[in-house]
């Protein structure tokens, strides 16, 4: 591949770093200063198709547990496309599919005796704007939980959930109102906090905080950094500061022409991506010179 | 003042370029405004004229014994017993086989159905049978379920009946349902899915309530049809005169718009002054039914 030489012949003038990122580029497992690190997910050669239109092809990565990976990009080049592939919610537009492989915890959950809705609940999605159920406060973080045949005490669950999306203290009171008399960030909380109540291994998070105002962005961005401790946690982000601040690692997809389908440009630790990244567009997308 | 490069002000140039008086345009406007509202009142006020003259007649003649009593050759001792029942039954009956079809079919269509050319002609074939005239449903409800299937009907039944009418106003309820659901966005569906749940337990906990609203609007719309038909039940073989009130889905009946007509037919001056009272308890019946129906419909809107 043209792409694969220009990165090749760049390598040589470059620091030893960079043959670590290549070798994540192949696929393999990234280590961090020699410690063994837990796969969360590893995706290989996944495409998605709306219809007959490709919209990301071939991406392959992996993500590592307990660690926030951010997927960035310009606009349109798949980065949605892409998350949502990660918990089967992709296919429920008509006519989209997704080809390759997605796994978790070494079971891949795009082979054929997979249940999706059982996927659904072990991953969990955040969307872009917040859209709790008009229902009660209550209800909205124990309804996944009881349709999903939850056996333990209800009250205690829906507490814990909301205590984790830091929601608990401003709604202990008034559990019982709907869910949409809540401002645009204790709203987005919710629907962290309804997500946390399935007990997931993983939360995808679509821009979650691109329709909130900064304060409630800053929450937002606390709770994330405390829920790595216990999931794996993927976010989309159009914001390159907050990917910075929050990640451990960062994905750049990038489309070279209108009309082709994303790819997953570069992949690397987020220090590394934001200060000396391998590839000129990715340096110029971090830096600004495009969005 | 702004200066162009050539010396005149942006002022002058406007007004050389458009026309200044603006009061022409304005005795439109109001002429058009006066325009709709004629055309407004005009279906009003003929609707008014038709009620009040309808209620000068018909309201003196109501009393209890009116309405329960059965038709006579007398018009002073007929009354709508039979018939207010009839009407009754068959309201009931419609309402509970027409609303679960319909908002069924209403659910698989916009939920389920894959989008391929079957769904397709489905979905055109149901507008269309909204617009088929009632008549031709009364005669395939004569063929159907009084012929055909009359062992298990009994015949000219208000089963017989009511299945006619139900078919009658079904489409009117699967695309007042379809429209509900779809006014619902998309990311309620997406939130629920996203939880795994499957889709009948996201239709069931959330779309359902949320299009309970506009699903009742369109129930209430097609009963008040139904009620009110009268070309289909005479095919089906509802009575013009009947001596007993209906006891069993499977026993004959009549209706209120049947026995109205029955009236209207005869010479006698009393008959029409009877027509007119039935018409007032038809209303009646069709004002009581619409409000429970909003009530209904304002107690789950308040709930979302």
């Amino acid at each position: 591949m043209e792409s694969e030489k220009t990165r090749e012949e760049r390598k040589v003038s470059e620091a030893p770093e960079s043959r670590q990122s290549a070798r994540e580029m192949a696929g393999g497992t990234p280590s961090v200063a020699g410690e063994p690190s837990a796969l969360g997910m590893r995706i290989e050669n996944l495409s998605a198709f709306y219809g007959s239109f490709k919209a990301i092809t071939d991406v392959s990565m992996d993500i590592q547990a307990n660690k926030v990976t951010a997927i960035i990009g310009p606009s349109g080049c798949g980065k949605s496309t892409f998350i949502r592939c990660l918990n089967r919610m992709h296919e429920v537009i008509p006519g989209a599919r997704a080809e390759g492989h997605v796994a978790l915890d070494d079971q891949d959950i795009y082979a054929k005796n997979v249940d999706p809705v059982n996927v659904r609940r072990r991953i969990g999605m955040v969307f872009q704007k917040p859209n709790p159920f008009s229902k009660s406060i209550y209800e909205n973080v124990a309804w996944g939980a009881r349709i999903n045949g939850y056996k333990g005490d209800m009250d205690e669950l829906v507490e814990r959930s909301l205590r984790d999306a830091a929601l608990w203290d401003e709604v202990k009171d008034k559990l019982k109102k709907s869910g949409l008399d809540l401002s645009g960030g204790q709203q987005q909380r919710l629907c962290i906090a309804r997500t946390l109540a399935v007990e997931p291994e993983v939360i995808l998070m679509d821009e979650p905080a691109s329709a909130l105002d900064p304060v409630s962005t800053q929450k937002i961005e606390d709770t994330m950094a405390d829920l790595k401790q216990s999931y794996t946690v993927v976010i989309v982000t159009h914001n390159m500061q907050q990917a910075a601040r929050i990640s451990d690692y960062t994905g750049f997809f990038y489309i070279e022409n209108m009309g082709d389908p994303g790819r997953l440009w570069e992949f690397d630790e987020t220090e590394k991506m934001f200060s000396n990244p391998d590839r000129k567009e990715t340096e110029d997308y971090v830096t600004g010179r495009f969005g | 003042m702004t200066q162009s490069t050539t010396g005149i002000s942006q002022r002058d140039r406007a007004e050389a370029d458009f026309k200044p008086s603006t009061s022409r345009r304005h005795a439109l406007d109001w002429a058009f405004a006066v325009l709709v509202f004629i055309a407004t009142m005009t279906g009003l006020v003929v609707l008014a004229v038709l009620l009040v003259d309808i209620a000068v007649d018909g309201v003196p003649r109501l009393s209890w014994g009116f309405i329960n009593s059965f038709p006579s050759s007398f018009p002073e001792n007929a009354g709508v017993y039979p018939a207010l029942l009839g009407s009754l039954f068959l309201l009931l009956l419609i309402a509970l086989l027409s609303v679960p079809v319909g908002v069924g079919a209403a659910i698989y269509l916009e939920e389920y159905a894959p989008d391929n050319w079957l769904t397709r002609i489905i979905e055109i074939n149901i507008s269309n049978l909204a617009g088929v005239p009632s008549i031709i449903y009364g005669l395939l409800g004569l063929a159907l379920f009084v012929n055909y299937l009359g062992p298990i009907t009994g015949g000219k039944s208000v089963l017989s009946g009511a299945l006619t009418l139900t078919l009658l106003i079904l489409p009117i309820i699967i695309i007042a349902t379809r429209e509900a659901l779809r006014a619902i966005p998309d990311t309620v569906r997406e939130g629920g899915f996203a939880l795994g749940a499957t889709r009948w337990e996201v239709v069931r906990s959330h779309l359902l309530p949320m299009a309970l609203p506009g699903a009742l609007t369109g129930t209430i719309l097609a009963l008040s049809r139904a009620i009110g038909e009268a070309a289909p039940l005479i095919v089906v073989g509802a009575a013009t005169y009947i001596t007993f009130a209906p006891d069993s889905p499977f026993s004959e009946y009549s209706a209120l718009p049947i026995q109205i007509f029955s009236w209207i037919s005869q010479p006698q001056e009393g008959f029409q002054i009877d027509a007119a009272a039935g018409i007032v308890v038809l209303m009646a019946v069709l004002i009581l039914a619409n409000s429970f129906a909003i009530w209904l419909r304002n107690r789950y809107q308040r709930r979302t």
